[in-house]
């Protein structure tokens, strides 16, 4: 019982922090069509400027609590900036090439974040652990979690339903939608496609940001730290569905699942349980498993 | 048309000038620039391999699998059986990456596009995920792999692996640019152009995909088994995580397809273009890379190589 | 030509998509080296008709023989290799390839050699062989010529000439002249035809122009909403009231005249 328990317990921790850190990638390649391996510099880069701030509001006397604003604000910062300035004066300038070569092109932002990070926060690694600790620990049928990692699952549940309002219930969902089904009919009825795709990119970063930010307190902040991440959230994307965010839910509660059943029980299976299941999901499904059809994603 | 003609009469002229030249410096080379140059080509074979499949229209974002196959078939034959003649290593390496390359070529060869890059990335990564898991395969620290030998002779100096480097990268380069121009080869572009077309002439598009995929797995896995002979050493995140497929990609990129020349030049190009930036700017070395890829896709969408199509041309010009 | 029976038999052959009949008890049968025009509004089934020959299509019902033997849901590169092939309504070719390479490919696989394969795609004798084509349908100006950058009509004469090097015994044209300008049409025609008749070669097509259908078909099949409401040579077809009415449409008084409105129409 308390086994199953743990196992339920941390696989949902772990499947929340996936699906924050996966929404954004998935929201990009649902409207851009760019498959955006950038997105793990942007988880990086709000760990880092999430652990960095907290770091220096310890310094100052800030009270512990004060964290967990910081982690908000540094991941939208990290967001509105790279965001913005990759989409303009990069992306925006490839949109008519193929969708693989803006794949590397990705990659190749990927590695500027990579060292950008190492040139501004150095190679040592940060730890900011002072929103964990003041929120504690807490028992749950016998076994003690810290309340910081349950909070992710809130987390994961806030976005989940933003989104789904944003997208469902307001006009900029319904421009969002139209944008999707057909660039140029939008184009026509005088959508601005153009800031869609700028607005589009800088939520994403920012939701990037976020899952590397709100991660941050449990983790060493190290160089490195993406590198996993990014491959593992693509394998949640493609599981789920590229472009949809109910499968990019499903996606990252099968991964989350998956993982923490490897863990505790096959652990020498951990990550190739994963892609595994990447790969026959692509073989059976290309388009994922939760996919809609086709023309409409999201 | 007169470019393609021009360098394509005189790539194996250039090809095997290159390769004794290349031979006869080696002897003179400083020890970590014969190493470097060893990197460089053996990953220069590899992204020939890559070339292949850009050809057909498709790039694979998972590589890394076979580069990993061939350097731990390498590792493995010696730690079970001992063995560490060339020949047989080699052989090791080209059996084991051809086989998973059929076997996956099945699966593969259905996908274009960004499926096929994600489809590539996932089969890379299991490797991966089963590597760096199992102690019996080293675990995440991988294997040493002892000095290769000859025919049972055991050479003093690197030089004679040197030497085998560049022979079996000319060699590879001559081939592959037999095929190129062979009717099979051509079938390449036709098929990255119009796949009804080459179904409606009586050939099977999956069955020209498969084939390249094979060779391309073949190459990449050759490869590999050289780069673990020249390093001495596997380990998983060096050789088959994915950031090593986005390497091989990078260097094709880099390289540009226009010659089977490019991408052994691209490759040693980005070994010595990675080692300055590391000895210039230890933390920057990413940031060099990745700017010079976002660079070539900007500027120059051909490669390297075009740059020296620009010069044949010129050439060409004043000489019609 | 001492063979008169039908090269192609085509026996009952049905398909619906989802519902909707695209072919109802087509019954037809070509004879070798005939040439036969298909009319019929856009709808009718002209292309599912091409397509189900071609194995492109697989039939719902019924059978498709040719030469004696049974090509029913038969792959499209198989229907190649026993000798029936097919231009395309919009070209294929190979838009990154110059016009002599498109047609080197072309001519390479069209002897289903392995081993010739790995010969230089220009040998000489393949080289020798491009150029009589070229020669033949006039593409010898654009050799060298990519072929992204060929005019329409040029682009056409490409994808029949690359249908048509493996020397099939039956050809289907999917509106070999659409696309082409006026003035080009009946060039490329002539050059089309004249080179197919030489050869033999039994040639179905499907065209909107009746001027064309006039002048080079020996007989029409006219298809509305799925079967084929007349088939009968074309001095006969074009005056059917049945086609009249849904095929060339009522208004149909001056045969000329009518002509360009439908095509006009269509196009």
């Amino acid at each position: 019982m308390q086994a199953t328990l743990t196992l339920l317990l941390d696989g949902l921790v772990y499947a929340s922090y996936l699906f924050i850190v996966s929404v954004g990638l998935t929201i990009v390649f649902g409207v851009m069509k760019i498959l955006n391996v950038a997105h793990g510099g942007f988880y990086a880069w709000g760990a880092y400027a999430a652990a960095y701030s907290i770091g220096v509001a310890a310094q100052l006397g800030l009270p512990d609590w004060f964290g967990l604003i910081l982690i908000g604000v540094s991941s939208m910062c990290v967001g509105l900036i790279f965001g913005y300035l990759i989409e303009r004066l990069i992306l925006r300038r490839l949109y008519q090439h193929e969708e693989v070569i803006i794949l590397l092109a990705t990659f190749g932002l990927f590695l500027v974040l990579e060292d950008l990070i190492l040139l501004v926060f150095g190679v040592n690694p940060y730890f900011a652990y002072q929103p964990m600790v003041y929120l504690g620990s807490v028992e749950l049928g016998g076994i003690f979690r810290d309340v910081y990692s349950l909070s992710l699952l809130g987390l994961a549940c806030l976005v989940a339903f933003v989104c789904w309002y944003i997208l469902n219930r307001t006009k900029w969902g319904k421009i969002l939608g139209t944008v999707i089904y057909d660039r140029e009919i939008s184009l026509a009825i005088g959508i601005n496609v153009t800031t869609v795709y700028v607005w589009t990119f800088i939520i994403g970063a920012t939701l990037g940001a976020l899952g590397g930010a709100y991660i941050s307190p449990t983790i060493s902040v190290a160089p490195g730290i993406s590198i996993d991440v990014i491959v593992l959230s693509f394998a949640v994307v493609v599981i789920g569905g590229m472009g949809s965010i109910p499968g990019a839910l499903i996606g990252a509660v099968m991964v989350g699942m998956l993982r923490a059943l490897a863990v505790h029980q096959f652990p020498e299976l951990e990550l190739f349980v994963v892609f595994a299941v990447m790969a026959i999901v692509l073989m059976i499904r290309p388009e994922g498993l939760f996919a809609p059809a086709k023309v409409r994603r999201i | 048309m007169i470019v393609k003609t021009l360098s394509s009469d005189h790539t194996i002229g250039w090809v095997v000038a290159s390769f004794t030249t290349l031979a006869i410096v080696g002897l003179f080379l400083p020890n970590w620039v014969l190493n470097g140059t060893m990197f460089g080509l053996a990953r220069g074979l590899a992204v020939l391999g890559l070339l292949l499949l850009w050809r057909t229209g498709l790039i694979s974002f998972g590589h890394a699998l076979y580069f990993g196959i061939g350097a731990y078939a390498v590792a493995l034959l010696e730690k079970y059986t001992g063995v560490s003649d060339i020949f047989l290593r080699l052989a090791a390496a080209l059996i084991a990456a051809s086989v998973v390359g059929f076997i996956l070529g099945f699966v593969l060869r259905n996908y274009r596009g960004i499926f096929f890059a994600m489809l590539s990335l996932a089969f890379s990564m299991v490797l991966y995920g089963v590597l760096i898991k199992s102690e019996a395969l080293g675990s995440t620290d991988g294997f040493s792999v002892s000095q290769t030998t000859i025919l049972g002779w055991q050479p003093e100096t690197k030089y004679p692996l040197f030497l085998m480097i560049i022979l079996i990268g000319a060699l590879a380069a001559v081939g592959v640019h037999v095929y190129f121009r062979s009717a099979l080869g051509h079938l390449t572009t036709a098929v990255r152009d119009n796949e009804i077309r080459v179904e409606y002439l009586g050939y099977s598009v999956a069955r020209a995909i498969h084939l390249k995929y094979v060779f391309s797995a073949a190459l990449t896995g050759t490869a590999g088994g050289l780069f673990a002979m020249a390093l001495g050493q596997v380990d998983p995140d060096s050789m088959v995580n994915w950031t090593v497929s986005g390497e091989l990609v990078f260097i094709s990129v880099l390289s540009g397809p226009g010659s089977v020349a490019a991408p052994f030049i691209g490759a040693v190009a980005f070994e010595f273009l990675r080692t300055f930036a590391f000895e210039l700017a230890p933390h920057a070395w990413q940031l060099i890379v990745g700017g010079t890829l976002l660079g070539i896709i900007f500027f120059l969408p051909r490669g390297l190589w075009s740059l020296m199509e620009h010069v044949l041309m010129r050439k060409e010009r004043r000489r019609g | 030509m001492d063979n008169a029976s039908s090269i192609l038999r085509v026996r009952d052959l049905n398909k619906s998509f989802a519902g909707i009949v695209a072919a109802k008890n087509i019954n037809t049968d070509i004879k070798p080296g005939e040439v036969v025009g298909i009319i019929g509004a856009n709808g009718a089934g002209k292309t599912v008709f091409v397509n189900m020959i071609t194995g492109y299509l697989k039939p719902s019902s019924g059978s498709i023989e040719f030469a004696g033997r049974n090509i029913t849901g038969i792959e499209p590169r198989d229907a190649t290799h026993i000798g029936v092939c097919r231009s395309f309504q919009i070209s294929q070719v190979f838009m990154s390839m110059t016009v002599m390479n498109n047609l080197l490919v072309a001519i390479s696989l069209a002897n289903h050699d392995t081993r010739s394969l790995l010969r230089p795609l220009n040998s000489m004798r393949r080289v020798r062989e491009c150029e009589q084509v070229m020669e033949r349908y006039k593409l010898s100006d654009y050799r060298d010529q990519v072929a992204g950058t060929l005019a329409q009509g040029v682009r056409k004469l490409l994808d029949i000439a690359m249908a048509v090097v493996s020397k099939p015994k039956l050809l289907l044209l999917d509106e070999p002249t659409s696309g082409v300008s006026v003035d080009e049409k009946f060039d490329l025609m002539d050059i089309v035809v004249n080179a197919l008749r030489e050869q033999g070669t039994a040639v179905l097509f499907v065209e909107h122009d009746m001027d064309i259908v006039q002048r080079y078909v020996d007989r029409i099949m006219a298809f509305y909403q799925g079967e084929i409401i007349c088939d009968a040579p074309p001095e006969l077809a074009l005056r059917d009231s049945k086609v009249i009415e849904y095929v060339l449409g009522p208004g149909h008084a001056i045969q000329l005249v009518g002509d360009r409105l439908e095509e006009s129409r269509h196009a």
